[in-house]
């Protein structure tokens, strides 16, 4: 239980995706002039980290690593097939979003209609991708953790987001210099925020 | 028409500068930042994401006319996952250290912007030679910023090139210190920012209203 909350807070505040590895950046840039469509895009990419997480969690520790194989007999004990992983990691994401899509038209086309722009984007999301990869390379013990951390993962981001997007909606009134309006001013408002965000990096819980 | 015609030249050296990936197509930002605070896997990152945008147009526009609309994205993401596939095992072949430190930033090549963005933008109207040109041209757009940052970013944050100590010994003794700041992840995106600034002063046009 202590794990699994304090991978939740890490996930959101000190490994935030976009403050520590810059992952989800260019969507980040492009999608934050208001604070609506940050959120409806921020929700999105929560969404899909929480549910592609424990999928190639379950893929990665019985099918693609070292040995994983060895529930099928003793004879594929030695199989390892860990090369094949960003294939299959990236083929469960596009198509994961693809169904997403296709359930969210189907039952709810309100919720569609805010979010429909949006979800063929998340397939190449770097953050999404990234999650999965990070989760293979810490090897969290078991699929809740694993799940939690995309959870924390996706919020963070979505706090990213949000709170760019609020920042940039109020910086419409202010005077930047002509060379540095929109991307230049954006990308030092981010390295600003990133550096309030390291506060959080001695935390311990 | 000739292999280096007017046109094949702006499509090849267009995205150094007036049409940079990174700081004018604002695409490959998520990785830019994260592998640049040494010189050394800026290089290797610049190197391999070249390779691949470069291949994945010429396999995109070879079978661009077959691929059914609605799945080409997925078409897309399984070529580039294959190639960043081989770049990932020849980088732990031959440079296992750098492929430490780039950890998983070599993997997510596949999701870097450039590469949908070029795939959708240009290999799929274009012939396969142009193609190669136009992945070739992008991916040493995006090098070259990585290289400019990485640079200042080891030279400011840790007195080194490519390891090697540049910054005197005698510099250390008149007071002179390293900024630790440059190698934490925020300088990265100001770095790029004051790149934009230059950039966009020269150009005028570029310029948002």
């Amino acid at each position: 239980m202590e794990q699994v909350l304090s991978t939740f807070v890490r996930s959101i505040f000190v490994d935030n995706m976009i403050f520590a590895y810059y992952l989800g950046m260019c969507s980040f840039v492009a999608v934050s002039k208001n604070v609506k469509t940050a959120l409806g895009l921020g929700m999105a990419v929560t969404f899909v980290l929480f549910c592609t997480l424990p999928i190639n969690y379950m893929l990665e520790n019985y099918v693609l690593k070292e040995g994983a194989l060895s529930w099928l007999g003793p004879d594929f004990g030695e199989v390892n097939l860990s090369f094949l992983s960003f294939i299959i990691f990236i083929a469960v994401i596009a198509s994961f979003v693809q169904l997403v899509e296709m359930v969210v038209e189907k039952f709810s086309p309100a919720l569609y209609a805010s979010l429909g722009i949006f979800l063929p984007l998340i397939a190449v999301n770097c953050a999404i991708l990234g999650g999965s990869l990070f989760m293979q390379q810490k090897e969290f013990a078991n699929v809740g953790v694993a799940t939690v951390y995309g959870l924390g993962s996706g919020l963070g981001w979505m706090l990213a987001i949000v709170g760019m997007a609020a920042i940039r909606e109020k910086l419409t009134y202010s005077n930047v210099p002509k060379p540095l309006k929109g991307l230049g001013i954006t990308f030092i408002i981010t390295g600003l925020m990133g550096m309030a965000f390291m506060c959080f990096s001695g935390l311990k819980i | 028409m000739g292999l280096l015609s007017e046109k094949n030249k702006d499509v090849l050296f267009g995205p150094l500068s007036i049409n940079n990936p990174v700081v004018v197509q604002m695409l490959g930002i998520c990785s830019a930042l994260a592998v640049t605070s040494k010189l050394e896997p800026a290089i290797v990152m610049g190197i391999s994401v070249t390779a691949v945008v470069a291949f994945a147009n010429v396999i995109i526009s070879l079978i661009r006319n077959t691929i059914p609309n609605r799945i080409r994205i997925i078409v897309q993401l399984v070529v580039v996952a294959a190639l960043v596939t081989i770049v990932s095992e020849v980088l732990k072949a031959y440079a296992y250290d750098v492929n430490k430190q780039l950890s998983v930033f070599v993997g997510l090549i596949i999701t870097n912007c450039i590469l949908m963005g070029r795939l959708e933008a240009f290999a799929l109207g274009n012939g396969p030679w142009e193609s190669f040109l136009d992945g070739i041209g992008n991916g040493l757009g995006y090098a070259l910023i990585l290289i400019i940052v990485g640079f200042f970013r080891e030279l400011l944050g840790s007195g080194t090139l490519l390891g090697f100590q540049v910054i005197p010994q005698a510099f250390y003794e008149l007071g002179y210190a390293n900024n630790g700041l440059m190698i934490l992840p925020p300088m990265a995106l100001i770095t790029i920012a004051v790149i934009i600034w230059v950039h966009r002063l020269k150009n005028k046009d570029l310029q948002e209203k």
